[in-house]
């Protein structure tokens, strides 16, 4: 049972790291989003991510602690290479989260300044959060022509945040809020679909395993849905927007769906990829891992802790169902 | 020379960050019970001052709460960008307790901070009050873990080191490492007199701009009792830490008290100038046997000196650190029972207590930083003691990477801490302009937009 920690860990952090995305990316993207809006909109939006942005982030901490506590090498590793996108990040993070908090309580001839540094932190945070995600899968082999991709997928994944926010603010918003939603959603959905195909062809190119592992049969075969259920939603996302264009009623669900479903695919493919390997073709998890008797210390506590995290997660959400209204402490 | 460089620009950022980190937690961990404490006598009494104090707290606690997580999020970085050679060599250790503390108290607050902040119209007052308490909770049992984790490091039990790692033999004595209850009830208590000084000193300050309202008089005198109460706690925890360091690490306490060589009856150095160039102190002042006396209970007690010692910390940064943590714990003392006495059964405080309670406002943030640093630098050249040293887990991280990740931090930091305290008095005169309106009924409330 031992032997299979480093996997059992793996999932973990591969879960928590897919919470994080989703989670987080849609309030990052409604913070990318920010400056297309107007002074009232701007409130509502902020609004709509108050309550839950604090517990999305907690999702990076375990990831990123899972990493660090389970796989302590490549932890090391990872973070090390990526010390200047990781500083940038962290930065960008912080001027999120305080301008938050900041924009309703500090003067308000202050208000657009901290409107400025929430936008600023949000999208700084998707394109290092997406350029780390460009070195990581090279390997970390820096030349211009990598520097070059792995900004690319910076920017693909502030499309890709964004997309999952404005979807968010359709479900959250209404009236001309949620119509500028869909312009944006629109624009963002193209864009996402581009840092997708461009991650899918690059990872094989990168390593030959990588290469093998998808296209030798029947491998390829197996692994179609993969690629195709990412074209399908891109398609089904598309065709709904274009439909909510010409006018909406009620909050559309499936913007969102498809957003996260998007991502999901994406996540499946790259999890394919990598495993069993943490730092590409370097560090498998087995290398990586902890003693055992630390990880079944943890895996306990996940035993027993998850599933209260996710029960009151999902009351949260609950709770703060249906459209946003403004906050009011209280 | 680039090596150390790189070691010291770490440690710089290292303890930059976590130095501006715990201010927040400071004020969060003893803030939640404080609005607990509040929304329960409003619960009871129906009186809405108590609601009005809520409010008005509730928003700081909310700013503190937001510095503290964005922060914190830095130091989970931190372990793997600038001291891999920490999970390394004590990840199995490390490891579970930080990954407890995200399980059991990250989620928890994170989750119920929604509710408490914005939730009052969605939820009962009863989950209201709930979701109040499983905040405060949650952000205690982080300071647990994290001060579980940290005494450890201090005084590591319970395992054994094979192939320079540590395993973990005994989870009860790591987690009961010697130095835990000390330290953690050390902690606790600042956060309580940090808040205490706070909510004291912001509203002394609303006093001395003339409000007279209701909310002020209870902030107040909630602030200035619960700092009389927790001070001889303190001083009396303080003391037994500083008796449970001796044991376990007596050149702390020689740095602490600027003594160099071993002496039976050791004075106590109320002032010096610590120098290690000639291994000696310089314009004394002591006040003879008294040294002994608090360290061993016994004026011809025995205190051993910093040059009996192999390793041992730097010498004027424990010293300074240590007196002025005490300094400001004696003024705090002499301050909060002269204002309880003065506000005594409805009374008004007198100009110059309130000039002084607002020039205390954030002493308990100096106060704690000062007793951080003493107890850090003191463990120094470890980073677990007598385990593991400092240098061997630092990364090879360029000096000048570091340099740049800190400069960012530093202007970052700078700002925000500015922004903070600004805030902190732009809400208090918002709650000063609320005042003189008439108090909305509590059932009224609910239907108001």
């Amino acid at each position: 049972m031992s032997a299979w920690l480093p996997e059992i860990f793996m999932a973990l952090m591969g879960v928590a790291m897919f919470a994080y995305v989703i989670l987080d990316g849609f309030d990052l993207g409604v913070g990318i989003l920010l400056p297309g809006a107007d002074e009232a909109q701007k409130d509502l939006m902020i609004a709509s991510i108050g309550p839950f942005w604090d517990a999305n982030e907690t999702w990076l901490v375990l990831g990123v602690g899972i990493l660090l506590i389970a796989f302590p090498v490549a932890h090391g590793v990872i973070l090390g290479a990526l010390y200047m996108p990781v500083t940038l990040m962290l930065i960008a993070l912080i001027l999120r989260g305080v301008a938050f908090d900041f924009r309703v309580k500090a003067r308000a001839q202050h208000k657009h300044l901290w409107d400025r540094a929430f936008f600023a932190g949000s999208a700084l945070a998707a394109l290092s959060q997406g350029f780390m995600l460009g070195a990581y899968i090279l390997g970390f082999e820096w030349s211009l022509a990598n520097f070059t991709f792995a900004g690319f997928i910076g920017v693909c994944l502030l499309a890709g945040y964004s997309l999952l926010g404005a979807t968010w603010l359709m479900l959250k918003t209404g009236g001309e809020l949620q119509a500028k939603a869909v312009r944006w959603a629109r624009v963002a959905l193209w864009l996402t679909a581009f840092g997708i195909a461009g991650v899918s062809i690059a990872t094989p190119l990168v390593s030959a395993r990588i290469f093998d592992k998808w296209f030798a049969l029947p491998n390829f075969l197996l692994l179609m849905p993969i690629p195709l259920a990412s074209v399908a939603l891109v398609l089904l996302a598309d065709r709904s927007l274009r439909r909510l264009s010409g006018g909406i009623s009620g909050a559309p669900k499936l913007p969102f769906a498809c957003a996260v479903g998007l991502f999901t695919s994406a996540f499946a493919g790259l999890a394919y990829s990598l495993y069993p390997y943490l730092v590409v073709d370097r560090i498998t998890i087995h290398q990586a891992a902890a003693a055992s008797g630390s990880l079944w210390i943890i895996l306990f506590g996940v035993a027993v802790t998850l599933p209260m995290i996710l029960g009151y997660s999902a009351y949260t959400y609950s709770v703060f169902r249906g459209p946003a209204k403004p906050l009011d402490y209280g | 020379m680039d090596s150390i460089d790189s070691l010291i620009l770490a440690r710089i950022q290292f303890a930059a960050n976590i130095s501006f980190h715990i201010l927040f937690p400071t004020i969060t961990i003893a803030l939640g019970w404080v609005l607990l404490y509040f929304k329960l006598r409003w619960r009871r009494s129906g009186d809405p001052k108590w609601q009005a104090a809520y409010r008005t707290w509730v928003k700081v606690f909310a700013l503190a709460f937001a510095l503290g997580v964005v922060s914190g999020i830095t130091m989970s970085f931190q372990f793997g960008t600038n001291w891999p050679g920490f999970m390394e060599s004590v990840g199995n250790i490390a490891g579970p307790l930080l990954g407890y503390e995200v399980l059991t108290a990250f989620f928890l607050e994170a989750a119920f901070l929604g509710i408490m902040l914005y939730g009052q119209n969605r939820v009962s007052d009863r989950v209201h009050t709930l979701a109040t308490f499983l905040v405060a909770f949650g952000t205690t049992l982080s300071a647990f873990w994290i001060l579980v984790l940290n005494s450890w490091m201090h005084t590591p039990v319970g395992f054994e080191m094979i192939a320079g790692q540590a395993h973990p033999t005994d989870w009860l004595a790591i987690v009961f490492n010697p130095s835990m209850p000390y330290r953690l009830t050390h902690m606790l208590l600042a956060s309580g007199l940090t808040v205490a000084f706070l909510i004291a000193g912001l509203s002394a300050w609303r006093w001395l701009k003339g409000d007279r309202g209701e909310e002020v008089r209870v902030t107040l005198g909630t602030g200035v009792r619960l700092a009389a109460l927790l001070i001889p706690l303190q001083i009396l925890a303080g003391d037994l830490h500083g008796l449970n360091t001796l044991e376990h690490q007596p050149a702390k306490v020689a740095a602490m008290e600027g003594i160099w060589e071993t002496e039976q009856g050791a004075a106590l150095r109320l002032f010096a100038w610590p120098d290690e160039a000639t291994r000696s102190n310089h314009f004394e002042i002591a006040v003879p046997k008294l040294a002994s006396l608090i360290l061993t209970h016994d004026a011809d007690g025995v205190v051993r000196g910093l040059n009996d010692f192999e390793h041992h910390p730097p010498v004027a940064p424990l010293f300074f650190g240590f007196r002025l943590m005490v300094g400001i714990g004696m003024l705090m003392l002499a301050l909060s029972w002269l204002a309880t006495w003065q506000l005594r059964r409805g009374r008004e405080p007198r100009p110059w207590l309130a000039h002084a309670l607002v020039a205390m406002t954030f002493s308990g943030w100096v106060a704690t930083l000062a007793g951080w640093y003493v107890t850090e630098i003191g463990r120094q050249p470890w980073l677990v003691y007598g385990t593991l040293a400092t240098a061997d887990a630092a990364s090879s991280v360029p000096a000048s990477m570091i340099g740049i990740s800190l400069a960012l931090y530093l202007m970052v930091y700078a700002v925000l801490l500015l922004a903070f305290i600004s805030v902190l008095f732009h809400l208090m005169r918002k709650a000063m302009q609320g005042h003189d309106q008439p108090a909305v009924a509590p059932s009224l409330q609910a239907v108001t937009p």
